[in-house]
């Protein structure tokens, strides 16, 4: 691909350099065959000019029109009558300057057909060059515009797993501070201010940030609270964490919609009372976490795909690390278990 | 005096209801439960009138808890999920509170109940919504029964047929079958018809358990099943078959 267009004033002094050397070769193949190297000179430079006047006509019309990759016919005819209008030209120019030399117009004359071929065979190449160099840039711009988009869209993903907000968490909270608020007012202000808390947590942070787990522990903390206030007389949660793991670095609000899942699926596949499991390690170049809840495998609904929250989990660490195993589900005889791999890459 | 259950898997939930039920001491709240199972007992014992009823609890939804019962109490729904609305009034609600509500909404609802308690429903109205009932289902993936106090959740995929019995349906699987209060129309549209198919006015089979076709007397045939089970098919559950299953 073409990282780097050629910068404009090096292409015209290629393009110069070119014709030059082409001057030269014809001077010396004309003087070679009989003409004065003042005539061969005059011959060649005026020739190859026109040429090079042709290519800048090439190129402008390739410019503002790609026939694209599959019209070779229309490339060749358009070489063809170029080639016509060439020849014509050039012979009406150098006749008039030469117009007094019997010999060289002869010799003019003779040497038409091959100068018509080799005009030919060179708008040939100039229409090639011009097509391919306009066709890949278009390609590059392309793919620049495609990488573009992509970023845009995998942005506007982010942003919107971010937002996805979860509002019967929050009307079943409101619902909860609403009752408390008659009968144990201050427990109701604790609760509203958990909630904000926990909102103001979700809605700042940056999705693509990375940080640290005792951080994004704390959060999650807030959120439990919130539940047991809730589920109090059925929810409990155990946290085993090492000490290593605390400092470890994971993506923002990963753990919350892993743990959400793991209550809802806990609480309402069963009626007993349920403790959910979170446990960190530090493991080599990782962090492990797993989360377990229990259900009953006897009448659990069949699971059809992973349900939003884990789907969304996934498709983040695929969007972060581009791998697709760093977080997997077991089901083994009453709990359900999601293990969450996250690599360290510092 | 009015008896009232309130049935929502999160105290706090209960408690304002019974708060706002001071306002009205005509009103008694016999029992408090925390889901379906619970539920469908004290409405056994207390036989109450009203019923104040969240959508989403453990193991069996609101909605799954009605079918279960032997009488329809009024009832009221509570749940935060306004999505069910709609299905809340094709069964018998009165109405469909959007948590957190207020207490003068809370009021107006129970008011509109108790003021038009005495006149019953029409006849037509009840028959309305019973057709209605089965539009906006959407597709099920397990089935609720009752077999005395026993509730019995079937995934679908149990299901190996069902049987038209009079105003009932009897549901075969694997091992039992069990009754339910539905009509086979109901089944024909809220079981998925890439997995099941009405081969007969009376039969619904689960397609995947189909293991032989069979001429039957003069023109007819028969499914065979893995269980070993024989289902009539009509005419035209037959053709509907032989398409379905591509032969």
């Amino acid at each position: 691909m073409l990282r780097n267009y050629i910068s404009f004033r090096k292409a015209v002094a290629g393009y110069l350099g070119w014709w030059l050397f082409w001057i030269f070769v014809q001077t010396l193949v004309l003087h070679r065959l009989g003409l004065s190297w003042q005539i061969a000179l005059t011959d060649a430079a005026i020739s190859n000019l026109l040429l090079a006047l042709v290519g800048i006509a090439t190129e402008n019309t390739y410019r503002f029109y790609n026939p694209g990759a599959g019209n070779r016919i229309q490339r060749l005819l358009y070489a063809i009558t170029l080639s016509f209008a060439y020849i014509y030209a050039l012979q009406f120019v150098l006749a008039k300057v030469f117009e007094q030399n019997l010999n060289y117009l002869q010799f003019l004359d003779n040497s038409l057909p091959l100068r018509y071929m080799i005009a030919l065979l060179m708008i040939a190449l100039m229409t090639v060059t011009s097509w391919l160099f306009y066709f890949m840039k278009e390609q590059y711009e392309n793919t620049q515009r495609k990488e573009e988009a992509e970023k845009l869209v995998r942005e506007a993903e982010l942003s919107a797993l971010r937002l996805q907000l979860q509002p019967h968490f929050l009307f079943n909270s409101l619902n909860s501070i609403s009752a408390l608020a008659g009968s144990k007012p201050e427990e109701a202000r604790k609760m509203i201010q958990q909630l904000s808390d926990f909102l103001r947590g979700t809605l700042k942070k940056d999705e693509q940030q990375l940080v640290q787990l005792s951080d994004e522990l704390a959060h999650l903390q807030l959120y439990l609270e919130i539940e047991k206030v809730r589920f109090g007389h059925r929810l409990s949660t155990q946290i085993n964490c090492d000490e290593a793991a605390l400092t470890k670095l994971l993506p923002s609000l990963l753990l919350q919609p892993l743990v959400e899942n793991a209550i809802k699926f806990g609480l309402y596949d069963t009626i007993e009372n349920i403790t959910i499991g979170i446990t960190a390690k530090a493991e080599g170049k990782s962090l492990h976490i797993q989360i377990s809840n229990p259900f009953d495998a006897s009448t659990s609904r069949p699971k059809t795909g992973l349900g939003f929250g884990l789907n969304s989990v996934q498709r983040r660490l695929q969007l972060i690390y581009s791998r697709q195993d760093l977080l997997q589900l077991e089901q083994k005889e009453n709990t359900f278990t999601a293990t969450l791999i996250i690599p360290q890459l510092a | 005096m009015i008896k009232a259950i309130l049935i929502d898997d999160e105290p706090l939930a209960r408690s304002i209801i019974k708060e706002y039920l001071q306002g009205f001491p005509e009103i008694e709240v016999m029992d408090e439960c925390n889901n379906g199972f619970e539920g469908v007992k004290a409405i056994q014992q207390h036989q109450p009138e009203l019923l104040f009823l969240d959508v989403q609890m453990p193991k069996i939804n609101g909605f799954e808890m009605l079918e279960l019962l032997e009488y329809t109490p009024a009832v009221i729904f509570t749940t935060a999920f306004d999505e069910y609305a709609i299905k809340a009034f094709e069964t018998h609600a009165i109405d469909y509170l959007l948590k957190p509500f207020s207490k003068e909404r809370f009021s107006k609802a129970v008011q509109k109940w108790l003021s038009g308690r005495t006149q019953s429903t029409s006849t037509a109205q009840v028959q309305n919504l019973n057709d209605t009932n089965f539009n906006h289902a959407d597709e099920q993936h397990r089935i609720v029964v009752k077999n005395g106090s026993n509730i019995k959740i079937i995934p679908v995929q149990e299901v190996n047929y069902i049987e038209a019995y009079d105003d009932y349906v009897k549901i075969f699987t694997k091992d039992a079958h069990h009754l339910k209060k539905k009509t086979m129309n109901y089944f024909e549209k809220v079981l998925s018809a890439s997995d099941f198919l009405r081969v007969h006015r009376s039969y619904i089979v689960q397609l995947s358990q189909i293991t032989r076709i069979e001429p039957f007397e003069k023109n007819n045939h028969i499914a065979l099943l893995k269980s070993g089970a024989k289902i009539p098919l009509s005419r035209n559950g037959y053709l509907k078959l032989k398409e379905v299953l591509g032969i």
